[in-house]
């Protein structure tokens, strides 16, 4: 995301187009094209029904922000918003933090055997996400596999309660299953680093712990942009691990849209929930990128 | 560069345990001989793969995933394949806003996705059903596509095309007859992604599917009944033999790709 600015040409604003990018816009007009219809226009479209009202069976088609009034001052719905956004950052700073020294590890110790490192790592995320959310219920779960263990060792007289069911557990799980998509971009801007600027930063008398902070980390961290923003803006949205993991406690705003589209029968207000979650994932996403930009320029 | 040191080195295989956990679990319950899942173990039992065999239901959702994972797969392969060519090869207006604008349903939550498409259903009155499910699916198995092919595209040696075109080719012909065969790994790989993350996908075919379930939705229907547990264990035992073959046969054109089109092993593993 942060190559895309930096890449960015001038062109002048009218112009015949060549040959070529005719061609290249025809190419990718099917995409674009299924993209617009099939994304782009329903978004709209949720947008629009989110400023309907449902009367039972019935919309109400006239214009009005009353269910965005009531998603964000309901106290539940608040909740909700909020508890998502505090679960996706603990998830996304602990996947990212957890993730950086193993794609470090890769990229500058991997040696030959990289791609089996990236390989290995991989791996575990093609079988199938319900049941490996699933396992970790069975992995943290009262009769689970960490209380047998602890208990088992003697380490503990009552088996932990405090893994099951609440917040931690809803982290833990989504630690795990974002993983990979953590390491990967990390790996890569790693990878891209010139080692030649690192021994110059040695030659020149910085210690290992100064050239991490003021060379390898602030050229890297692109990758720990795209790291945070692919983590952090489809966990907001996660529907499953909350709803297996979380208890009463650890519900997020995914499951409760799903309940209006559902039960509650008040796709509006689902609506309005939805396009609430992702304008505020956007600004947030937006104001980070921006703020990180600023630092990395400060520091010179 | 030098040998790490020990404890990265150690942090590093600690992770690949934690990530290998969940899934070193489903043998040991897939043929663990109780239908409680939870230690400790009883005995060994092939049980859970013969109740598999026998539940019609699960016969009938594991056949419609498949056909929607090989629609699937087809479609946004081409939709691929013209957009990486033309990501890859061409320069034209607005083709970061266009490229980004594709690759959107990568960061979207996938729940947004379902939200959406069903808003549209149900507004048109049209029905939901496998198709509409193949909708979701297409959007956001394209952009892994595009992403799949582009480094295909990128790889070729351009050298190549120019050499057909000097030689009288048309550029439809040259496309067809040049190109397509040397990315053909791409492809493979490309469809086999495709294939993979629609038969795992669950939050958009959960909206968008009609009576006709998809295997992850059974799946999910299950999960509420404790006594169905441990064949979903034997089931997902099933699923990630099947999946970790996919991958290698995926990972293998990968690379042939790569030497194909005579770049060095870049390295970028799967992506």
């Amino acid at each position: 995301m942060a190559e895309a600015a930096s890449k960015q040409r001038k062109r002048p604003a009218l112009r015949f187009l060549s040959p070529n990018e005719w061609r290249g816009l025809a190419l990718i007009s099917p995409a674009l094209g299924y993209a617009v219809l099939m994304l782009a226009a329903p978004l709209l479209l949720v947008f629009l029904l989110s400023m309907w009202t449902q009367n039972y069976l019935d919309l109400d088609t006239t214009l009005t922000f009353a269910n965005y009034r009531e998603a964000i001052t309901d106290p539940l719905y608040r909740l909700l918003m909020i508890r998502s956004i505090i679960i996706s950052g603990i998830v996304t700073v602990v996947t990212v933090i957890l993730a950086y020294p193993v794609a470090y590890f890769v990229a500058f110790y991997g040696g030959p055997r990289k791609s089996m490192w990236l390989l290995l790592i991989t791996i575990p995320f093609w079988t199938s996400y319900l049941i490996r959310i699933f396992l970790w219920k069975v992995i943290l779960g009262y009769n689970g596999v960490v209380n047998s263990s602890l208990l088992g060792l003697g380490l503990i007289e009552e088996p932990l309660t405090i893994i099951l069911y609440n917040a931690n557990a809803v982290v833990i799980t989504l630690a795990h299953a974002w993983a990979p998509f953590a390491i990967l971009p990390i790996y890569v801007a790693l990878s891209r680093i010139d080692t030649s600027l690192l021994e110059a930063a040695r030659d020149l008398g910085d210690g290992p712990v100064r050239r991490f902070f003021r060379v390898t980390l602030p050229l890297s961290m692109s990758g720990v942009v795209a790291a945070t923003l692919i983590v952090f803006i489809p966990t907001v949205g996660d529907y499953v691990t909350p709803r297996l993991l979380g208890g009463t406690n650890g519900l997020m705003i995914a499951n409760m849209i799903q309940i209006q589209f559902g039960k509650a029968n008040n796709a509006p207000l689902g609506s309005a929930l939805a396009v609430s979650a992702m304008v505020i994932v956007a600004s947030i996403s937006i104001a980070y990128v921006l703020l990180n930009r600023r630092f990395l320029k400060s520091r010179g | 560069m030098k040998s790490a040191s020990p404890s990265l080195l150690t942090y590093a295989v600690i992770y690949l345990i934690f990530l290998y956990a969940p899934i070193l679990l489903l043998p040991i319950f897939a043929f663990n001989d109780s239908a409680i899942i939870a230690l400790p173990l009883s005995g060994f039992t092939f049980d859970w793969f013969y109740l598999l065999w026998e539940t019609e239901a699960l016969h009938q959702a594991l056949y419609n995933s498949l056909t929607i994972a090989i629609i699937t797969a087809v479609i946004s392969t081409i939709l691929g394949i013209f957009a990486a060519r033309a990501s890859a090869r061409y320069d034209f207006p607005a083709k970061r806003g266009i490229v980004g604008f594709i690759m959107v349903p990568l960061v979207l939550p996938e729940i947004i996705v379902g939200v959406a498409l069903l808003v549209v259903l149900v507004q048109l009155g049209l029905a939901l059903s496998s198709w509409t499910v193949i909708i979701g699916h297409v959007l956001i198995c394209t952009p892994f596509s595009i992403a799949i092919l582009a480094s295909a595209f990128r790889n070729l040696d351009i050298s190549l095309e120019e050499a057909s075109l000097d030689l009288g080719e048309s550029q439809v012909g040259t496309f067809f007859r040049v190109i397509l065969p040397l990315v053909t790994p791409g492809i493979i790989s490309s469809l086999l992604i495709a294939f993979t993350i629609s038969l795992d996908e669950f939050i958009i075919a959960f909206f968008l599917t009609g009576t006709d379930v998809t295997l992850p939705v059974y799946i999910w229907g299950q999960l509420r009944f404790p006594a169905r547990l441990p064949s979903v264990m034997a089931l997902g035992f099933l699923m990630v033999i099947l999946s970790l073959m996919l991958l290698l046969t995926a990972e293998y054109f990968r690379r042939r790709a790569n030497r194909l089109s005579g770049a060095a092993d870049t390295d970028k593993g799967l992506f």
